[in-house]
């Protein structure tokens, strides 16, 4: 008994951290689809291309991964930008944003991904760095550096976030962007304006995502493809664009995953976090902390 | 044009096109064609909630996917008596159909309260979980795959493929005139309400719960369909690749750069793209083939968004009006905007 109760508790911990990492992972999409209505479904792409720059800096200089990602931030808020604008000339000034950009960020999630098998091939990369390695230990616990680094990293990065969207002028303004664009105009606020910069810091996480992910797993490119789901799983579980919400939801799933990986084995536990979003869309579309 | 003679014109067409390719002797079209073939139904049936719903359905591998799987259980539990292929093909094609009708079923009344995005991704999730029971369910192969042992050769067609081409041929003629009879149907019209405004729909008496369980269901079936010769096609059957994002993004890709409002614009954009995508994996290679379909659904989205039909469409409706245009105002102008403003500046003249 007191086994399986090791095993539970560690299963708990190494939840909590992986959550912390999926906190990480979804944040973009949290303000993308969440705040924006832009259902971003290629974030996973973009999180595997800052994987990839991580790997090229850290193969090729020595750079440490999460370095790399945070000098990349610019190159990424840049690239959203770019995008948004496409997205935006393209279909949300005619309101046919809907079907049409699901397909368009379909495509792009395709394109990122072939282009990169093409460039790499589909070998496994990974990075290395110090904390990649070494565990501590408390008395049963185990807390592996590489899960723990990401963990308080991407903490970090989601409190900044809130910080910048509650205390900040251009946070409010992309809070109240998604309430209403109209009264924003009649403040003299260009709303695409606001949603161009929330759009490319949804993509600027993606760096940092892209770093913890190298740092957690080696990486091939079609990984994203895992995440896809997971992400507006936990998006939508944690209540569409409430970053607290994400990241309780983050952790919850985490825990259920490892969960399900410690007593059942690893194959069934994509499965139990789709079960997860099934029921909650079924049952509670409006997630847990739902605004 | 009815839709007797529409059917038996279909099959005509099709035979024609049968009887071409037996002339030419060589299997490889075959196995080209089943292909292309296999889309037209795929992305015919995507069409019908896709398209005439404006429902968007990631799941489309997974459909094809518990296709090709009944198919392999139905196999695995014959070959346990030990008398294979006593289970001809087209029977299979109904099993898998029905097994897919089924789950879309299903898949329509968990969904019922989702709508836009959420259904999209509701979809993508199901796949996933329906991967994950096939990779642990061990009697049909699991993570391991299923081998499916096919005959050389049968009857008077000669190789095997030429069959399974047959039958997929037969395949997408049914699935084209099954949409071209919802489109003109009763059924259709309520379907572009849902599309077109679901709510106006609903208070107007249009059934849109039934409806859109009648599009999951057809929509659904004709996937699996598509799916259940595939074990035979290929001969080993594996989750990962049977489930994989390439069904799902070819069988929304095609209908979109097509064109999503009648049975031509998925059966244009699969002859297009799947004939494209065959000379690019021969050519270049397998991976470059999806760098196409992502490439073209992109351009095809932001550049033309009502597919090839759409230009076609307005290839046909500008000449008019650029000639009325020329003739009455000032051609830079847009005709809409600038008539107004002309009538306004001689009204107030006087």
């Amino acid at each position: 008994m007191i086994f399986s109760f090791d095993l539970l508790i560690n299963g708990i911990v190494s939840g909590i951290l992986i959550g912390g990492f999926y906190a990480a992972v979804t944040c973009g999409v949290s303000l993308s689809f969440g705040i924006l209505d832009i259902v971003n479904i290629a974030q996973p792409a973009f999180i595997i291309l800052g994987s990839y720059v991580c790997y090229i800096l850290n193969a090729d200089f020595g750079i440490d991964p999460i370095v790399t990602s945070i000098i990349m931030l610019p190159a990424f808020y840049a690239l959203g930008a770019a995008i948004y604008q496409v997205y935006y000339v393209a279909f949300e000034r005619h309101g046919q944003e809907s079907l049409r950009g699901l397909a368009f960020f379909f495509g792009l999630l395709f394109i990122t991904e072939v282009t990169l098998v093409l460039y790499f091939g589909v070998d496994y990369r990974y990075v290395q760095a110090a904390y990649i390695g070494p565990t501590w230990h408390f008395g049963f616990i185990d807390l592996p550096m590489r899960l723990l680094v990401p963990c308080l990293v991407s903490l970090l990065l989601i409190a900044v976030l809130q910080l910048i969207l509650t205390r900040s002028f251009v946070g409010r303004a992309i809070m109240a962007v998604a309430q209403d664009q109209l009264a924003l105009r009649l403040m003299a606020i260009d709303p695409v304006r606001i949603k161009r910069i929330a759009f490319a810091i949804s993509i600027a996480t993606a760096s940092l995502a892209g770093a913890f992910l190298i740092i957690i797993q080696p990486v091939e490119p079609s990984v994203g493809r895992e995440y896809i789901g997971r992400v507006f799983a936990i998006c939508v579980l944690g209540g569409m664009g409430s970053l607290p919400g994400t990241v309780i939801a983050a952790m919850l799933i985490g825990i259920v995953e490892s969960l399900t990986a410690t007593f059942y084995g690893p194959s069934w536990a994509p499965a139990v976090s789709f079960g997860f979003l099934l029921l909650t869309l079924a049952v509670r579309p409006a997630g847990l902390l739902g605004r | 044009m009815r839709s007797l003679p529409f059917l038996l014109i279909s099959l005509a067409l099709g035979a024609a096109a049968f009887a071409g390719a037996m002339s030419l002797g060589n299997d490889y079209i075959f196995f080209a064609g089943y292909v292309v073939l296999q889309y037209v139904v795929l992305s015919t049936a995507w069409n019908i909630l896709g398209g005439y719903c404006g429902y968007v359905n990631f799941g489309s591998a997974a459909f094809f996917a518990l296709g090709a799987y009944s198919t392999v259980a139905v196999y695995q539990s014959v070959e346990a008596y030990e008398f294979p292929h006593v289970v001809p093909v087209p029977i299979l094609i109904l099993v898998g159909g029905v097994v897919s009708g089924i789950i879309g079923l299903g898949m329509g009344y968990l969904t019922l309260r989702l709508r836009g995005a959420f259904f999209a991704i509701a979809t993508l999730a199901l796949a996933v979980v329906l991967q994950t029971l096939v990779v642990n369910w061990d009697f049909v192969g699991g993570s391991r795959g299923a081998y499916i042992i096919r005959p050389e050769t049968i009857g008077p067609i000669g190789a095997y493929v030429r069959y399974l081409a047959l039958l997929m041929l037969l395949l997408a003629i049914g699935s084209l005139n099954v949409a071209r009879l919802i489109e003109r149907s009763r059924l259709g019209y309520g379907f572009a309400t849902i599309r077109d405004d679901e709510q106006a729909a609903e208070a107007a008496g249009v059934p849109t719960l039934r409806l859109k369980l009648i599009a999951t269901t057809i929509s659904g079936a004709l996937m699996g369909m598509a799916g259940a010769p595939f074990p035979y096609y290929i001969g080993y059957l594996q989750p990962s690749s049977t489930f994989g994002l390439d069904y799902a993004v070819n069988s929304i890709a095609m209908p979109l750069i097509g064109g999503t409002t009648s049975w031509v614009g998925p059966l244009i954009g699969t002859l297009l793209l799947g004939s494209l995508q065959q000379y690019v994996t021969v050519t270049i290679s397998s991976a470059a083939n999806l760098l196409v379909v992502g490439g073209l659904l992109v351009f095809f989205v932001v550049l033309a968004p009502n597919g090839i039909i759409g230009l076609f469409h307005k290839y046909l409706q500008r000449k008019p009006d650029d000639f009325v245009g020329r003739r009455r105002i000032d051609p830079e102008a847009p005709a809409g905007t600038a008539a107004p403003a002309s009538d306004a500046a001689s009204g107030s003249a006087p």
